[in-house]
């Protein structure tokens, strides 16, 4: 076991996967030589050769696009989109090629792209540095869609979906790249002492579609991923009530299973996510949950979620769910 | 079965020079007076091949005009662009040591290629639109923007006109018709056509300008720009700002051509490479597209050849991706030391005045800058009111936004 921050941990995910499988892959806009913008595949490219990870011409579509014909033909592409805000030029390529071919194939074709990209605000990246969209992909059949939180989980996740043989959309909380986030813009903690960086260095899975108990408790269920979880750790301790924090990890397919039994137990739950309330994948959740868990709910489900309003600059702490409207929520799931 | 061509290998190609490496770029076998002036609104695409392959210059090397190009500007206008140039560089130092000192997010350089906007800008007509990247903000010094205006938005204060909700450089000055700019690279450029064709239909004397860089010109948005444009001979001037690289990628991975400008061509184009540190070559290219424009000929698509002297943005470090003096070696040299000989040597200037010159916009820009953070900068505040997040995010606020508004206002 290494003690890594997250950039780390991704880098190491890739560089075990480049080893073990000739296949593997990875391009993108300034991946190669430079080792991308974040930092992500530093040292890759002289490690592995130019030809097995390089730049690309500036081309979301392209990028998707080709990958996905790689795919087609037995290589395992894992591309870079440098912010998730930029995926959308390759929305098309994503969302009605790669989701659908093995269906729209009868299981003949199939394409195992993995679609790595930084995502969420906190590091005062305005309307497109900043944007959460995993719902936009969680919506679409024939995607996996996985959102880690920590170098630990970053790492066994990145694996899983890189050797799934289902198309991956992959985001990563940037905020969350060289330090937990509890909310606090002015406390800056990196992984240093973090249980959950210490990340072993070689191959190991954290299946897809298995969340993570990140905090047990009895009164409360919070339901979060991404950067949100370790806000959400922050807020559990301000409220001083007793909750389960359950990091979901994959979103689609998502783990009811642990989600229901922790709501059996509780009676309660907050959901929480930074990207906007309406139609986020909260929404899925809480309609999923009363369809199971309607005789065991003591209160309404809450939702924290981004404001259904485009990404702000200058005013982001307003913006981005913290502590205290968390801290709120679970305390109005206590009243009777 | 094993094939003679493929190698098992992806062929991927490489920057000319990187880290540890000594630049040298090949001198320009073109000289100004090599190419010749076509007329504007007769000559037909096929007509500009020349000009696509080879290199519009008005400035030799030694700071001397000559040939058709030059477009025979006045003394004072000579003055004037080279007054913003410096106005922009001076500029975007004091905005860099703001970044620097934390009293604003993130800066974007324009250094080295001031002439781009400003030499383009100053070519137009008032009622031209100006649809930039984050790479242009010198247009509005051209169109008579505040600078004091200009700093409150890079901060994102209580008197920024966007009202803190893009990051810096981000700028939009509808009174300049000067069009907001988006982080997405490239999405104007076919947009940019749209603003043309409105013009087209209503009948008005308006051209559009936009730019695009070297690297989003690999972005679909680009292609679309120039079919739309030749489809439907659009009054708009389509740059192609070939600065070499894209943060850490080079030029050479965004076209197998290596030359920009003749990918207008087989679109039905006019297309023209300018060498983007000329002054007056960039205007009088830019003039000459105007009038194609203005004339019902349709687009120019235009490389503006340049470099990229600066850092991508505040978030960047060139040195680990190119050599550190690259731009030293630059063939086209620096637009304002450039434009600056020009003027002595026409005995219209000096190293005196510009010294007095510097001087002057040094302090016009602390005046701006010390005016600016009175209205709040990035550290200390004040900042907008959060209550800006659920404004004009539509025409009327819906309730879903008024509930959120109330929520998180108390109200």
């Amino acid at each position: 076991m290494t003690n890594m921050n997250m950039i780390q941990s991704l880098n190491s995910a890739l560089d075990n996967l480049l080893e073990n499988d000739s296949d593997v892959i990875i391009f993108g806009q300034d991946v190669g030589y430079f080792g991308g913008v974040f930092r992500t595949t530093d040292g890759l490219q002289e490690k592995h050769g130019k030809h097995r990870v390089f730049d690309t011409p500036l081309s979301e579509g392209g990028i998707a696009a080709t990958a996905f014909g790689m795919g087609l033909n037995g290589l395992r592409p894992v591309v870079e989109i440098q912010f998730a805000d930029y995926i959308f030029p390759a929305y098309d390529q994503i969302v009605n090629e790669m989701a659908k071919v093995r269906h729209r194939s009868g299981g003949e074709f199939w394409s195992p792209v993995t679609l790595r990209t930084p995502a969420g605000g906190g590091i005062r990246g305005g309307h497109h540095h900043s944007q959460s969209p995993e719902s936009q992909f969680t919506h679409t059949p024939g995607l996996k869609v996985v959102y880690c939180s920590t170098p630990y989980n970053a790492k066994g996740l990145l694996i899983s979906a890189v050797e799934c043989n289902d198309p991956v959309v992959f985001f990563e909380p940037k905020r969350c790249y060289r330090g937990p986030f509890y909310g606090d813009p002015h406390n800056v903690p990196t992984w240093s002492d973090h249980p959950e960086a210490e990340v072993p260095e070689g191959h190991y899975n954290i299946p897809l579609g298995q969340a993570r108990l990140a905090k047990q408790g009895n009164d409360c269920t919070v339901i979060s991923w991404g950067a949100m979880v370790h806000v959400c750790e922050q807020a559990i301790r301000d409220s001083g009530v007793s909750c389960d924090l359950i990091d979901m990890q994959t979103l689609v397919p998502w783990d009811r299973d642990t989600v229901v039994s922790s709501i059996e137990k509780t009676g309660r739950c907050v959901i929480v996510h930074e990207a906007p309330k309406t139609s986020g994948f909260g929404a899925e959740m809480a309609a999923s949950i009363q369809e199971r868990c309607f005789y065991h709910l003591e209160t309404p489900i809450e939702r924290v979620a981004g404001w259904d309003t485009p990404f702000p600059h200058t005013t982001e702490w307003e913006y981005m769910p913290g502590p205290s409207r968390i801290a709120a929520a679970i305390a109005k799931t206590q009243e009777d | 079965m094993a094939s003679k061509g493929n190698d098992g290998k992806i062929p991927v190609p490489d920057a000319p020079f990187r880290p540890g490496e000594q630049a040298s770029f090949e001198s320009w076998p073109w000289k100004p007076g090599d190419l010749p002036m076509p007329d504007p609104k007769n000559c037909q695409f096929q007509d500009t091949v020349d000009l696509a392959n080879g290199l519009v210059r008005v400035l030799d090397d030694d700071g001397n005009a000559s040939g058709e190009w030059d477009p025979g500007l006045s003394a004072d206008q000579l003055r004037t662009g080279l007054e913003h140039m410096v106005r922009l560089r001076i500029f975007d130092d004091r905005m860099m040591k703001m970044q620097r000192t934390g009293l604003l997010s993130f800066y974007m350089r324009s250094l080295g290629e001031e002439a781009v906007a400003i030499a383009q800008t100053m070519a137009l007509e008032e009622q031209d639109w100006i649809f930039p990247t984050y790479r242009q903000p010198g247009a509005q010094f051209v169109r008579g923007r505040d600078m004091v205006s200009m700093i409150c938005h890079c901060i994102g204060n209580i008197e920024d006109n966007i009202k803190g909700r893009q990051m810096p450089v981000h700028y939009s000055y509808r009174e300049g018709r000067f069009i907001s700019i988006s982080s997405p690279v490239g999405t104007q450029f076919s947009q940019a056509v749209g603003v043309g064709l409105a013009s087209s239909y209503k009948g008005l004397d308006e051209v559009t300008i936009t730019w695009i860089g070297d690297g989003a010109s690999a972005e679909g948005d680009y292609h679309y720009a120039l079919n739309f444009a030749s489809v439907f001979n659009a009054p708009v001037i389509l740059n192609v700002v070939n600065n070499q690289w894209a943060i850490s990628t080079h030029a050479n991975f965004a076209t197998g051509v290596g030359n920009f400008a003749s990918r207008g061509i087989p679109y039905g184009l006019a297309s023209i490479r300018v060498d983007g540190n000329d002054f007056l070559a960039l205007y009088s290219v830019t003039k000459w597209a105007r009038e194609r424009a203005a004339s019902g000929s349709g687009a120019t698509h235009i490389e503006v050849l340049t470099y990229r002297t600066g850092a991508h943005s505040s978030s960047d470090d060139p040195s680990r991706y190119r050599p550190k003096d690259e731009h030293t070696k630059w063939p086209g040299g620096d637009p304002i030391i450039r434009l600056k000989e020009h003027l002595i040597n026409l005995e219209e200037w000096s190293e005196d005045r510009h010294k007095e010159l510097e001087e002057r916009i040094d302090t016009e820009v602390v005046d701006a800058y010390k005016a600016a953070v009175k209205f709040g900068d990035l550290a200390n505040g004040p900042y907008p009111s959060a209550d800006t997040i659920f404004t004009e995010v539509y025409e009327e606020m819906p309730w879903h936004l008024k509930e959120q508004h109330d929520e998180l206002m108390g109200g």
